[in-house]
C-alpha cells in the first residue's frame, strides 16, 4: 500500500491533504518526446515541401528519426498510468470531451502519414534491394529473412519507372505538406492538455499550445543536428580506416565539407524558431505580471523565488541564451555546434520540467508549496517507472529504434531516394 | 499505381476504424444505466446537495474518521475523501491555515502545522478570529473532472453525484489535476482515482452520509435540493449561503453558512 506521489513530494506550509505531485518525470518526458517527433518531422518537411535544397541531407535523416521517435511519444504516457494494462481504453472508448481522448486519432493519423512518406521516399531502394535479394541464388537463412522483409515492404509494387518515381515524389510532397499541420497538431495538442486545465494557475493560458509547438520544433531540429553530428563523426572515423573505405564512397575531407554546410544551414532555422519560442514565453510571463490577477502572488513567488534557478538560470540562461551566443559568434565549428545543440535540448527539457513540475509546485490554497524529489535509486516499480531510470529508458529507446530502422531505411550512402 | 492508392485508402480506413468504438461507448453510457435503476432514490426529482454550517464545526474530525472507515480509505494513508481546515487570522493581518492529516484526529494543539515537521505557535491574544471549514467533493453541476477523463471512467449520475468506475479508470490522473478543490487522489489499494461520493451507497437508500451521521454538532447536512420541503433545500433557498471557488464555473453543490473571504 502506498499513496501515489508521497514518495517524491515534500509539502511546505498550507497544502491540502490530497495534493501531491501526481504528474512527475514521465509527464515531463511526454511533451519532450512528442516535441522531438514533431520537430524532426517539420525539419524534414522544410526540404520536401518548400524545397530548401540545403536541407536535403538532413531531411531524409530527420524523417527516419521522426519515425523512430514516434512510438516513444506514447511510452511515457503508458508508464505513468496507474493501470497501464487499461491504457488501450483510450483508443477503444475515447471520451471526447477530454483532451487526452483525441490522442489515439491524432497519433495514428500522424503515424500513418510518416510511415507512408517514408515508404514513398524509400520505395526505389526497397524495390532494388528486394529484387537483388530475390534473384540471388543459394540464399543463407539471414538473406532469406531479409528477402522476405524487403519484399513485404514493397507491398507488391515493383514499378520503378521514371513515371512512377515522379509520382512518388509528388506523393511525398503532398504527405509532407499534410504532415506539417498534423505534426503541429500532435504537439500543440499536448500543450492544450496542459493549457486547458483551469484549476492550474500556471498552466491555464491559450498560448500554451503555440509555445509548445515552437519549442518542439527547436528541440526537434537540435536533436537531428546532434544525431547527425554523431553519425557523421562515426562515418569520418570509418572513412579514415582503410579497410572500412569500401563502406563509403566518400573520403574524410568530403564528409567534413558536407557536414559543416548542412550544420550551418540547419543552425539558421534553429535560431529562427528559438527566437519565436522565447518571445512567446516572455510574452506569457510579462502578461501575467502585468495583469496580476489573484493567482499572480503565488505564481510570482514560484517563478521568481522557488523556481528561479530552474527557470532563469537553467532554462533561459544555460538552455537559451548561451547556445544563442554560441551559434551567433562567427566561424561556427562542429564542436561549438555540438555544445550548442546539447544546451538547446537541455533548455527545452527544462522548459517542460518547469511547466509540468513547476505547475504542481504550489498548492490550490495559494498558500503552500510542494517540492519534487526525483527518485534516483528505485526501490519499487513505482519509483523506477517515475524515476531517473524510467526517464532514461524513455530517452534511450528512440536511438535503439533508429539503429534498427536504419538497417532497412539507410539514411546515408544511397542515391536512390530524392 | 492502384496498389498504392489502395494502400493509402486502407490506411485511412484503418484510422476511421479506430474511431468507431467510440460510437459503442455512447450506447452504454453508465449515467443512463444508473438512471434506469429503480430500486434507489434517484431520478428527475432528486439532486443531492450538501450544507456545511461552519459556525457549528469545532474541528473534532469525527467526520473524517467516520468517512475513512465507511469508505475504506486506509486509515493511516495520507489521503482522505473529506477533511477539515483550520483558519486562524491574527492581528497583524496574516492568515494561518492547516489541516494536519486532514484533521482525522481533530486539532489537538493550537500550533499551526507548517509541513516538514515545523510548527508555528500563535499566542491567544494575537488572534482576531479563528474557525474550521470542513471540505468534501462539491459534486459540481459542471464538473471539470468528468470533462477531462479520457475514457469516461468518471461520470455524473442523474441525481448529480460524480462517481468513478474503479473497473474502468486507467489512472492517468487528469481528473485529479482538473479538480480545482483538490478532493481527488489515487486510492492507495485500488490505484484508481478516488473521491467523496456523498456516500452514494447510503443516500440512495435513504440513509445519511457517514460524516453527517458522525458529526455531533450538526455542522453537516445532506439533502435533495429539488425537494422544497427538504431542510437543506430550505436553508439554501432562504438563508445567505455561499459556495467555494465560484469563479471556475464549476457550479459547486456544497453550500456553506458563515464562510469568511479568507477561505479558499
Ligand atoms: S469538487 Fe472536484 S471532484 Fe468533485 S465534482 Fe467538482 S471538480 Fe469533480
Ligand atoms: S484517473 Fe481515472 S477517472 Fe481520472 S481522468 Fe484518468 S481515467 Fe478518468
Amino acid at each position: 500500500m502506498y499513496v501515489h506521489g508521497e514518495a517524491w513530494t515534500i509539502k511546505e506550509l498550507f497544502v491540502l491533504p490530497n495534493e501531491y505531485i501526481y504528474w512527475s518525470i514521465q509527464i515531463v518526458m511526454y511533451p519532450f518526446m512528442t516535441g522531438l517527433v514533431a520537430g524532426a518531422f517539420v525539419l524534414s518537411s522544410l526540404y520536401h515541401v518548400f524545397g530548401i535544397k540545403q536541407l536535403k541531407e538532413m531531411a531524409r535523416f530527420a524523417l527516419v528519426f521522426s519515425f523512430a521517435l514516434l512510438p516513444v511519444a506514447m511510452l511515457p504516457l503508458q508508464m505513468h498510468l496507474q493501470q497501464p494494462q487499461r491504457g488501450i481504453e483510450v483508443f477503444m472508448t475515447p471520451h471526447f470531451t477530454s483532451a487526452i481522448a483525441a490522442f489515439g486519432i491524432v497519433f495514428s493519423t500522424y503515424g500513418a502519414i510518416v510511415a507512408s512518406e517514408i515508404w514513398f521516399v524509400y520505395r526505389k531502394h526497397l524495390v532494388r534491394t528486394a529484387l537483388a535479394l530475390r534473384n540471388r541464388a543459394n540464399k543463407r537463412i539471414s538473406e532469406k529473412i531479409q528477402s522476405l522483409i524487403f519484399n513485404a515492404l514493397t507491398l507488391g509494387v515493383y514499378d520503378i519507372s521514371e513515371r512512377a518515381l515522379h509520382q512518388d515524389e509528388k506523393a511525398v510532397k503532398v504527405l509532407a505538406g499534410i504532415g506539417i499541420p498534423v505534426a503541429c497538431f500532435l504537439h500543440g495538442y499536448a500543450g492544450f492538455i496542459f493549457g486547458s486545465v483551469k484549476a492550474n494557475a500556471l498552466w491555464m493560458t491559450p498560448l500554451m499550445p503555440v509555445i509548445f509547438i515552437m519549442s518542439a520544433i527547436v528541440s526537434g531540429i537540435a536533436l537531428c543536428m546532434l544525431t547527425y553530428i554523431v553519425v557523421m563523426e562515426i562515418r569520418k572515423f570509418l572513412a579514415a580506416r582503410k579497410n572500412a573505405a569500401r563502406l563509403t564512397h566518400q573520403t574524410k575531407e568530403e564528409i567534413k565539407g558536407i557536414e559543416i554546410n548542412v550544420i550551418k544551414m540547419t543552425a539558421k532555422y534553429l535560431l529562427f524558431f528559438l527566437i519565436f519560442a522565447i518571445s512567446l514565453e516572455l510574452l506569457d510571463l510579462i502578461f501575467r505580471g502585468y495583469t496580476a490577477v489573484k493567482t499572480w502572488d503565488i505564481l510570482r513567488s514560484v517563478i521568481y523565488g522557488k523556481d528561479f534557478t530552474d527557470i532563469f538560470i537553467l532554462q533561459y540562461g544555460v538552455g537559451n541564451l548561451l547556445p544563442f551566443i554560441l551559434f551567433l559568434l562567427p566561424g561556427l565549428t562542429v564542436r561549438r555546434t555540438l555544445i550548442g545543440v546539447i544546451l538547446v535540448l537541455f533548455g527545452v527539457f527544462m522548459m517542460r520540467w518547469n511547466v509540468v513540475i513547476g505547475g504542481q509546485s504550489f498548492s490550490l490554497t495559494f498558500a503552500g508549496f510542494m517540492h519534487y524529489h526525483l527518485p534516483i535509486i528505485p526501490d519499487s516499480i513505482e519509483t523506477f517507472k517515475e524515476g531517473l531510470f524510467g526517464a532514461l529508458l524513455v530517452f534511450a529507446t528512440p536511438f535503439v529504434l533508429f539503429w534498427i530502422l536504419n538497417k532497412v531505411f539507410p539514411v546515408f550512402g544511397i542515391e536512390e531516394s530524392h | 499505381m492502384i496498389t498504392r492508392r489502395k494502400f493509402l485508402k486502407n490506411t485511412i480506413a484503418g484510422i476511421a476504424g479506430l474511431a468507431l468504438p467510440a460510437a459503442g461507448a455512447e450506447i452504454v453510457s453508465p449515467r443512463k444505466l444508473f438512471a434506469a435503476r429503480n430500486d434507489t432514490i434517484s431520478g428527475p426529482n432528486v439532486r443531492w446537495a450538501f450544507l456545511v454550517d461552519t459556525y457549528k464545526c469545532v474541528g473534532c474530525g469525527l467526520c473524517v474518521k467516520a468517512c475513512k472507515l465507511e469508505n475504506e480509505v486506509p486509515y493511516d494513508a495520507n489521503v482522505t475523501r473529506t477533511w477539515v481546515e483550520r483558519y486562524v487570522l491574527t492581528k497583524d493581518g496574516r492568515i494561518h491555515a492547516d489541516s494536519p492529516k486532514g484533521a482525522r484526529d481533530g486539532f489537538t494543539t493550537s500550533k499551526i502545522d507548517l509541513g516538514e515537521g515545523r510548527f508555528h505557535d500563535i499566542k491567544k491574544e494575537d488572534i482576531d478570529k479563528a474557525f474550521f471549514v470542513p471540505k468534501l467533493c462539491n459534486q459540481c453541476e459542471n464538473p471539470p473532472c468528468v470533462q477531462v477523463c479520457p475514457v469516461g471512467a468518471t461520470y455524473q449520475t442523474a441525481d448529480g453525484v460524480v462517481l468513478v468506475d474503479r473497473k474502468w479508470c486507467i489512472g492517468c490522473g487528469y481528473c485529479i489535476m482538473a479538480c480545482p478543490y483538490g478532493v481527488r487522489f489515487f486510492h492507495p489499494v485500488y490505484h484508481v482515482a478516488e473521491k467523496c461520493t456523498f456516500c452514494y451507497h447510503r443516500i440512495t437508500k435513504g440513509l445519511k452520509t457517514a460524516c453527517v451521521q458522525a458529526c455531533p454538532f450538526g455542522a453537516r447536512m445532506v439533502g435533495n435540493i429539488k425537494d422544497p420541503n427538504d431542510p437543506v433545500s430550505r436553508i439554501i433557498r432562504t438563508e445567505r449561503v455561499s459556495v467555494l471557488k465560484d469563479e471556475y464555473g464549476t457550479r459547486p453543490q456544497v453550500y456553506y453558512l458563515g464562510i469568511s473571504r479568507e477561505v479558499i
